[in-house]
């Protein structure tokens, strides 16, 4: 099988319809030193691509691209290091076909 | 949050979602002349939801008899392709037959989004009432803990109604944050991608063998999930093929594979990327499935309350069935409160049972119980079943069919020896017997 590197999960989200609720994300990463081992793996976790690693080796999240699945509510429940709501109702992901 | 339990109740019942069991239990209570409230977060039925998809007819032929008429129905299926791939191969069982070309076939494929908004349009005719665009932040309760309503993120005051159907989905918030089911756990629940790829009609009909509305699905699984317990899909739809790839999400978390690098391998697999060749994606899509089975169902009605379909885990892995017993416990759910009501009844936790006796007598509970061990079984046997044994057969199919000078005498002892080798008699005989304990 051909091995894949770089998969850009941009162009994946690009196809997509949203609405975003400006200045109001519904998902906030908790003020933290060090990431749990859950909180560092949605950095490949989720589906959205909206975690990333910073300089100083935080976890943060940008939520414009989420598709609302809450993977990353459920990997992270234990430690509570993520703040999750749904979007106010008609904002976020808006599927077509679905 | 507490009241005092004296507001008077504006409607019979109040349903959160609108996806396939808040669709149904909102049509059936309606329709039987009900006062209900449905409340969706999304701009409309749908615009949230994500499914393969496939339909199982029966469950909503129960419900909508004449949905064929109208439902914005995809293909019904003619051919189920079973595979078990490794990195270069599959191996498959097909079953194709000219019986599903009936006049009331039984599976079609569909796109959720566009079943969900039909759907819901039937629910708002049949009388309910339907808010989108909000979002339920909580269940309101009298002193003594009981359901009395819902607040949204409207603001303003509570809505009241005695009872409170929560089909709210894999990802419900209001159930798991008002104490009444647990959250869902990493271990128990699949995280699936899927992109909708647009291709003319016939260039679909001509590279799957279909005439007119005929459709084939596959399900696969194999090396494609790298280890983890998984499976893949494509389906075909009028003008699109739905494909995706799930795996559970505690496997994911610890693998360090990207959910949409798994996607584009699958996509570009030797047997896959053929059938996609020349078309257009025009989504992305992620959910989650839960997959824990009947292990993982959570309390389902207490005083004021009833869950139905994906918030109370009501999903068949093994059969990739889901939509179909959301839409049973949704209708189920409605014919215990339309019972109740009237009764006028008390819509107790122990009236409310009657709830939990019907789904017993269901198929729902019947096969989620008969599967209860797969879950366990998969997830202790994943390097077997989704690595070594689909090696396995793709060897031994391979040794089987090369024709190369080398005796079939010579070909079997070689088949039967390199599964000796991978995984010892005993441990071929331990796969056995579970299997079987967990199947039976």
């Amino acid at each position: 099988m051909t091995v894949l590197s770089g998969v850009k999960v941009e162009e994946k989200l690009f196809q997509n319809r949203y609405l975003v609720d400006a200045g109001r994300p519904h998902i906030r990463v908790r003020a933290h030193d060090v990431p749990s081992a859950g909180l560092l793996a949605m950095t490949t976790l989720c589906p959205a691509g909206c975690y990333a690693v910073n300089e100083s080796g935080r976890v943060e999240v940008s939520a414009d691209g989420c598709v609302e699945c809450g993977t990353c509510r459920i990997v992270t429940q234990k430690t509570g290091e993520i703040e999750w709501n749904y979007p106010r109702g008609g904002f976020g992901v808006l599927y077509k076909f679905g | 949050m507490s009241d005092t339990g004296t507001q008077t109740p504006q409607f019979d019942a109040i349903v959160v979602g609108a996806g396939p069991s808040g669709n149904a239990a909102a049509y059936v209570m309606a329709r039987e002349g009900l006062a209900v409230l449905q409340i969706e977060r999304g701009e409309y039925a749908g615009s949230k939801n994500v499914q393969g998809a496939i339909l199982y007819a029966d469950a909503l032929e129960q419900i909508i008899p004449d949905f064929r008429e109208d439902a914005p129905l995809e293909r019904h299926v003619i051919e189920q392709r079973i595979w078990t791939m490794d990195d270069r191969s599959h191996t498959g069982v097909h079953y194709r037959s000219d019986d599903f070309n009936e006049e009331r076939p039984n599976r079609y494929t569909i796109l959720r989004a566009q079943f969900d908004k039909w759907f819901s349009a039937r629910v708002r005719a049949v009388g309910a009432t339907v808010l989108f665009e909000t979002t339920v932040t909580e269940l309101v309760r009298d002193l003594t803990g009981r359901v009395i309503g819902v607040r949204t993120d409207r603001g303003g005051a509570p809505v009241f109604a005695p009872v409170v159907v929560l089909a709210e989905g894999v990802n419900g918030l209001v159930g798991q944050r008002s104490g009444l089911r647990k959250e869902v756990q990493p271990e128990t629940v699949a995280l699936a991608v899927k992109e909708m790829h647009f291709l003319p009609r016939e260039v679909i009909e001509a590279r799957f063998n279909l005439a007119g509305s005929e459709g084939v699905v596959i399900e696969a699984m194999g090396t494609i999930t790298r280890g983890m317990t998984g499976t893949g899909f494509l389906y075909t739809n009028e003008e699109s093929i739905s494909v995706g790839i799930g795996c559970i999400v505690a496997d994911f978390a610890t693998s360090g594979e990207t959910p949409y690098g798994l996607l584009e391998a699958f996509k570009n697999h030797p047997s896959i990327k053929p059938l996609l060749a020349g078309s257009e994606v025009k989504e992305y899509a992620a959910h989650l499935i839960p997959e824990g089975g009947y292990k993982a169902i959570p309390q389902l009605y207490g005083d004021g309350w009833l869950v139905v379909g994906d918030a109370g885990q009501f999903v068949n892995a093994v059969h990739r069935e889901g939509s179909n017993l959301a839409m049973t416990t949704g209708r189920l759910a409605a014919e215990t409160v339309i019972e109740l009501t009237r009764k006028r009844a008390d819509m107790t936790a122990a009236n409310l049972a009657r709830f939990a006796a019907r789904l017993e007598g269901s198929f729902v509970m019947k096969d989620l119980k008969k599967y209860k061990g797969i879950p366990g079984l998969l997830h202790g046997g994943k390097a077997q079943f989704f690595g070594t044994y689909p090696r396995l057969i793709s060897q031994a199919m391979q040794t089987w069919l090369r024709v190369d000078g080398l005796d079939k005498k010579a070909k079997e002892g070689a088949i039967a020896r390199s599964f000796r080798e991978a995984r010892g008699l005993r441990g071929l005989m331990g796969d056995a017997v579970r299997l079987v304990r967990a199947w039976r």
